[in-house]
């Protein structure tokens, strides 16, 4: 399993662009991906609940991968978020 | 007969056409207890597969029509369709309640359409529209009902519609859909935004539109003033065609200057920039023809949080500013927050008279680090653009030599340090105190330039809030006195060889241009939407003769002469 933190550096957090590139970069993905931000969990391959834990800028999201191709997830989420 | 209704004016323009009534079907959902699990499995699974096809050919007709930024709504409507969290309840739903996939569907959609509109956020709450318009879509298809399709109109219509939901706009065709009006909405609803992508006029939230009007029915839409009319008479039209007409001719003359620099009719230069509260209102500045940047508020990166921004939160912001800005001057201004905003962190104390009291530059030469930490920030930043800084609120000459003194001892130790920092930044004020006014000519020698703000100016010198009904009457922009200031502050300035500029509402209000260019103000900073008006405008005054009016309006006594005399001399 890997984990790893990330500030939300962009206006808005996680709306609806990034949201949906979020979750497509996810779902290319077998591993089990869960993004927590406050407390909340939610599947990052679920573009409903990565809108619900309603993210601001400043946010910092715990993201853990789980699964046979986690390490290759969790390298690309890492460029996802450096180019939020 | 003709009757008028109110609405939210949605997006700008006038159009005048017969009404296309839109009856959405209602898709009533019943509850049915189902025998055959897996048959009811399958359907919903095949509808759930004719509306992702659907609505990847909507994405494509979208691409085309309206860009990728637009098409990318049908994208997120897509993943939805395949969001697990949406899917894999109502499966769950048929096979072990055996109820119908209708029910199951609607049931499940229902809990995430209250959840978003639940939420604080405005844009959060419009998702909610996203998710009904999906679902909806699923459910015509189990239901075997016909949307209609708004991609088969081929006349000139007007659309009057409940609401329009997003896979219903990306099927107007501009060509023949002149504009819309719809009972529900505000202005910033997605029907909304899809009216301003698509330019045409529209008017929303009227409550009552589809009620009142018949199919084929003429009427005209004012999206300026938020106005349906139904059925007017010969002489309203006509009215109508002629505000059609000055509408389209004042946005073509506009269109030309967006990359025109700003001049007077006698060839003088006059710099108008926008004033802006983010980042994101840079690309409103530069779509307007804005030649900078006057006022950057910084307040938005304090506001909202529970901690204080970090000098390299705040140093991004900067200088993405300063970098879409390029060589455009960006004017910021420091810290300017009080008591009477929610900054919980900051522990202030809660006053009786939060305009009168520890505010903006007061915190900021109290509480030296978050001063000194913005400063670094825009210090790190000003290589990448044009950048200016100015303090607000400042009211001795003392406050502004100490703040000075801030700066420089911030400068200084970046550049030991081997950062790189531009070598000419201007450092100016803020003229908001009526004290700071009056002393214009002792604070010239010291600053690079003043901008002038109006909006507190006013309140501070005429001793009245604008917010409070009772004493609003006194927010004069064009008392006497407010006008000796600014007069003597641009006079001050320009003795010293400084700039002035001003960054108060009054800039950017048609009646002042005039007056402002009179008494001979270096720039004019107002919201985007102004800018390109105010060029206009400016381009027909001629510097010279409007200047030879300066003495005479000094010379009155009351705003109303001064309203009076600018209104018969510019026609306004």
């Amino acid at each position: 399993m890997k984990n790893k933190e990330f500030i939300l550096n962009n206006q808005g957090g996680l709306h609806a662009r990034p949201c949906s590139q979020l979750v497509s970069l996810a779902s290319k993905f077998t591993s089990k991906i869960v993004v927590t931000l406050n407390g909340k969990e939610v599947n990052a391959k679920s573009v409903l609940g990565l809108m619900t834990i309603g993210s601001k800028e400043g946010d910092i999201l715990q993201v853990t991968t789980e699964g046979p191709d986690e390490l290759e997830a969790m390298e690309k989420l890492i460029e996802f978020f450096a180019n939020l | 007969m003709s009757v008028t209704l109110i609405g939210i004016p949605a997006s700008m323009g006038i159009a005048i056409a017969n009404a296309y009534t839109l009856c959405n079907p209602v898709l009533n959902v019943v509850k049915k207890e189902v025998t055959d699990t897996e048959i009811e499995l399958s359907r919903f699974l095949k509808a759930v597969d004719q509306a992702k096809s659907e609505l990847e050919e909507i994405q494509e007709k979208a691409l085309h029509s309206m860009g990728q930024d637009k098409a990318s709504i049908f994208a997120a409507h897509v993943l939805v369709l395949n969001d697990p969290e949406l899917i894999d309840p109502i499966k769950a739903s048929i096979i072990d309640e055996k109820v119908n996939a209708e029910f199951a569907l609607s049931e499940t959609s229902r809990v995430f359409i209250n959840l978003f509109e639940q939420m604080d956020n405005e844009y959060m709450k419009e998702r909610a529209a996203d998710i009904r318009d999906v679902t909806n879509r699923i459910l015509a298809r189990l239901m075997g009902v016909v949307v209609p399709n708004l991609s088969t109109i081929s006349e000139e219509v007007i659309l009057i519609a409940d609401d329009l939901t997003p896979s219903d706009t990306v099927q107007l065709n501009p060509r023949f859909v002149l504009g819309f009006a719809t009972n529900v909405g505000g202005r910033t609803s997605h029907s909304a935004i899809m009216a301003r992508s698509l330019e045409i006029p529209a008017v929303v939230g009227t409550r009552t539109v589809l009620q009142s009007v018949g199919n084929g029915t003429l009427v005209i839409i004012d999206g300026l003033e938020g106005k349906v009319i139904v059925d007017p008479t010969a002489e309203v039209v006509a009215h109508y065609r002629r505000k059609q007409e000055v509408y389209l001719a004042q946005r073509e003359e506009w269109a030309r200057l967006v990359d025109r620099e700003t001049r007077t009719q006698d060839g003088s230069r006059v710099e108008l920039v926008a004033n802006i509260g983010t980042p994101s209102d840079i690309a409103g500045v530069i779509n307007n023809g804005g030649e900078g940047v006057g006022l950057f508020r910084t307040e938005f990166l304090y506001m909202g949080r529970n901690q204080l921004p970090t000098e390299e939160e705040q140093f991004q912001a900067y200088k993405a500013v300063l970098e879409s800005m390029k060589d455009k001057p960006v004017v910021v201004r420091t810290l300017d927050i009080g008591g009477d905003k929610e900054l919980p962190y900051l522990n202030l104390p809660k006053e009786m008279n939060p305009f009168l009291g520890f505010r903006a530059i007061r915190i900021c030469l109290d509480q030296q680090e978050i001063f000194r930490s913005q400063l670094r920030a825009l210090l790190r930043a000003s290589v990448s653009g044009n950048l200016k800084i100015m303090f607000p609120m400042i009211a001795t000459l003392n406050e502004y030599l100490q703040a000075k003194r801030i700066y420089l001892e911030e400068k200084e130790r970046l550049i030991l340090q081997g950062v790189q920092v531009s070598s000419d930044i201007e450092i100016g004020i803020m003229v908001e105190i009526p004290s700071t006014a009056i002393m214009a000519d002792v604070f010239a020698p010291f600053v690079d330039f003043f901008s002038i703000g109006t909006n507190d100016l006013v309140q501070y010198t005429l001793s009245a809030d604008r917010m409070n009904e009772r004493v609003s009457y006194l927010y004069q922009p064009f008392n006497p006195a407010i006008l000796r200031l600014i007069d003597h502050v641009i006079k001050a300035a320009h003795q010293h060889g400084k700039w002035v500029g001003m960054c108060g509402e009054m800039a950017g209000d048609p009646l002042a241009i005039p007056l402002l260019l009179a008494f001979g103000l270096d720039e004019f900073s107002m919201s985007a939407s102004s800018i390109l008006p105010a060029r206009s405008q400016l381009s027909r005054l001629s510097r010279e003769e409007t200047a030879k009016n300066r003495e005479l309006i000094l010379s009155f006594h009351t705003t109303e002469e001064v309203l009076a005399f600018l209104r018969n001399t510019f026609g306004l």
